[in-house]
């Protein structure tokens, strides 16, 4: 009786050990999220203005703004999504209507981007300077820069719209099937437009993970800072930007600060748009069955 | 609705294998992607492949490209020491706070800690840089110089994989069947002994999934790292010495290097590949062969 008391009483205090230690854990994680965000906000809140935002860095980014890296980031990106959108939503479209899960052709086409998902930015910076920038002679440039995020996205991109897709019910298939419309009739008119919330909240998380980049950029759509005239200019990306003030400009840290702030207020309205999306797609979802 | 438009079935045949076609390429197109890369990255890093044996790149003398000294070990060891500190904090954190959103919080609590947990996933490895380079590093230098150094390291990505450690292990713990935790609470354990006894076994595949894909984060890392870590080519002898990364070793040199070096740089490249695709290869049987 004493053995199973003590027992129970180890329990107890172990229980509420573990009890503290998560509760710890989650304060910790906390308070260093705040720590970051009321870091970047008292280092860059004075030094964000509407010119910074609008006006060509100088002097190296110390003074100046952000605007002509803002226009490069945007072209970056634009190029990035216009390469990678059709590719990764017709591969999307495929794998989740056309082909079984078990088939050979699936099996292949999910692992190679399985495989793509987990190679590091650096080394697809590696491969876009060895191959768009040299092999295709695109040199430092937007255009080599954006079609090297392409690679790098893609995998995110039709991910969340398989996901998406396979998703809709059945009943919806069925129903179409029943009407004799034509599986591209189906696809087309009734599965991506009821998809479209998920597609768009993939969509967002590409973004978001294409401007969050740099290493992949470093060596492909370069350091120049002037405001570019064409697609095959080069361009700094924001995020490359930040890098390069902290690291290699003396007294750039107050510009820094401020684009930090700037991405992270981008990548954190993203993020949430993309989250609440998603959150009103399932809830309209479990109306509709 | 949909009525209102003509031509909604499309009765051709023709469309609908036309669809098919087009779809199956961008399909082939998107698969060929990896093939490339995969392929740019050895043709590049062919003209040392070819001309000496990988076993020089562990017993060179030295890292000394130009004088065609390639010795990788260092970069690797400061890699694995980074990764495997980040680890080491960021897996009882990691945990800690899925059980948190799972089992502990309120769903209003839990819905917000989960949310903030995506926010910071969300945080690009730059700005954790900016900061390690910014606050934890002037920090670390009062506590022993010189401030930038494996320890900084360690803390930067540790708060960058955290968030998938939490993520993937949340989802693993929400995918153990009601029934057990049921019977469970039933049997009159306590919490941690449910959690203990019972998730944790259920959710095992899942959360060592998250894990590796972690790991491959944390090795696969570049920026951040090479922000804060000093970038010093040595066997670091404690944590407060600089390392450098076999990443950020990349971003450092490829600015100028030219023919053997820069070969030996896609070496490097291709080295992580293979790391991590051989990680994330596991992570994904694991993760197939969750049921079984």
């Amino acid at each position: 009786m004493l053995k199973i008391n003590a027992m129970r009483w180890r329990h107890f205090y172990l229980d509420r050990l573990v009890q503290v230690f998560v509760y710890l854990a989650v304060l910790t994680i906390c308070a260093v999220f705040l720590w970051i965000l009321i870091d970047l906000l008292r280092g860059g809140f004075a030094h964000l203005s509407w010119n910074f935002l609008i006006e060509s860095p100088r002097d190296a980014g110390r003074a100046g703004g952000i605007g002509s890296i803002l226009v490069s980031t945007i072209l970056i990106l634009l190029v990035a999504l216009g390469a990678a959108l059709p590719l990764a939503w017709t591969t999307a479209a495929l794998l989740a209507e056309y082909v079984s899960t078990t088939s050979k052709f699936g099996i292949v086409v999910r692992y190679s981007l399985q495989v793509l998902a987990g190679v590091p930015s650096i080394v697809f910076g590696l491969f876009g300077n060895a191959f768009f920038s040299i092999y295709l002679g695109l040199g430092f440039s937007i255009l080599s820069g954006g079609l090297t995020l392409a690679c790098m996205v893609l995998p995110i991109l039709v991910s969340t719209a398989e996901a998406g897709l396979r998703a809709v019910p059945d009943s919806y298939r069925l129903s179409a099937a029943a009407l004799g419309m034509t599986r591209a009739a189906t696809l087309i008119h009734l599965l991506l437009p009821i998809a479209a919330p998920t597609l768009a909240a993939g969509l967002l998380l590409g973004i978001g993970r294409a401007v969050a980049e740099t290493a992949a950029l470093l060596f492909t759509s370069g350091y120049v800072d002037r405001m570019p005239g064409s697609l095959l200019d080069s361009g700094r990306a924001l995020a490359l930007h930040i890098f390069d003030l902290s690291m290699n400009v003396p007294g750039g840290d107050a510009p820094a600060y401020a684009s930090a702030l700037v991405l992270v207020a981008m990548l954190l309205c993203i993020n949430i748009f993309a989250m609440k999306l998603v959150q009103n797609w399932q809830r309209r979802r479990t109306i509709l069955e | 609705m949909i009525w209102s438009k003509r031509y909604i079935l499309f009765p051709l045949k023709l469309t609908d294998s036309l669809l098919q076609g087009i779809l199956r390429v961008g399909a082939v197109i998107s698969a060929l992607a990896m093939l490339l890369i995969s392929l740019f990255l050895i043709v590049e890093s062919w003209p040392i492949l070819g001309q000496i044996s990988p076993v020089r790149f562990f017993t060179d003398a030295s890292w000394h490209p130009l004088e065609g000294a390639y010795h990788l070990m260092p970069m690797l060891a400061g890699t694995l020491y980074a990764s495997a500190g980040a680890l080491l904090l960021a897996i009882p954190l990691g945990i800690a706070s899925a059980l948190f959103i799972v089992y502990y919080a309120s769903p209003r609590l839990a819905k917000w800690y989960k949310r903030l947990v995506e926010l910071l996933a969300g945080i690009p490895s730059v700005v954790f840089g900016f900061w390690g380079l910014t606050t934890l590093v002037p920090l670390i230098n009062q506590l022993h110089p010189p401030g930038a150094s494996l320890l900084a390291a360690i803390l930067i990505l540790t708060l960058m994989i955290l968030p998938t450690i939490t993520l993937t292990a949340y989802s693993a713990l929400m995918a153990v069947p009601v029934e057990f935790l049921l019977n469970a609470t039933a049997l009159g354990l306590s919490r941690w002994g449910m959690i203990h006894g019972v998730a944790f076994p259920a959710a095992r595949t899942g959360i060592i999934a998250g894990i590796i894909l972690a790991m491959a984060r944390a090795i696969g890392e570049t920026m951040a790292v090479l922000m804060v870590a000093g970038n010093v080519v040595q066997y670091p002898d404690g944590l407060f010495d600089p390392i450098r990364t076999l990443a950020s070793n990349i971003v450092l040199e490829m600015g100028y290097a030219m023919g053997d070096h820069r070969a030996m740089l896609f070496v490097s490249g291709l080295l992580l590949m293979l790391m991590l695709m051989m990680l994330s290869g596991m992570a994904g049987w694991l993760g197939r062969n969750r049921c079984a």
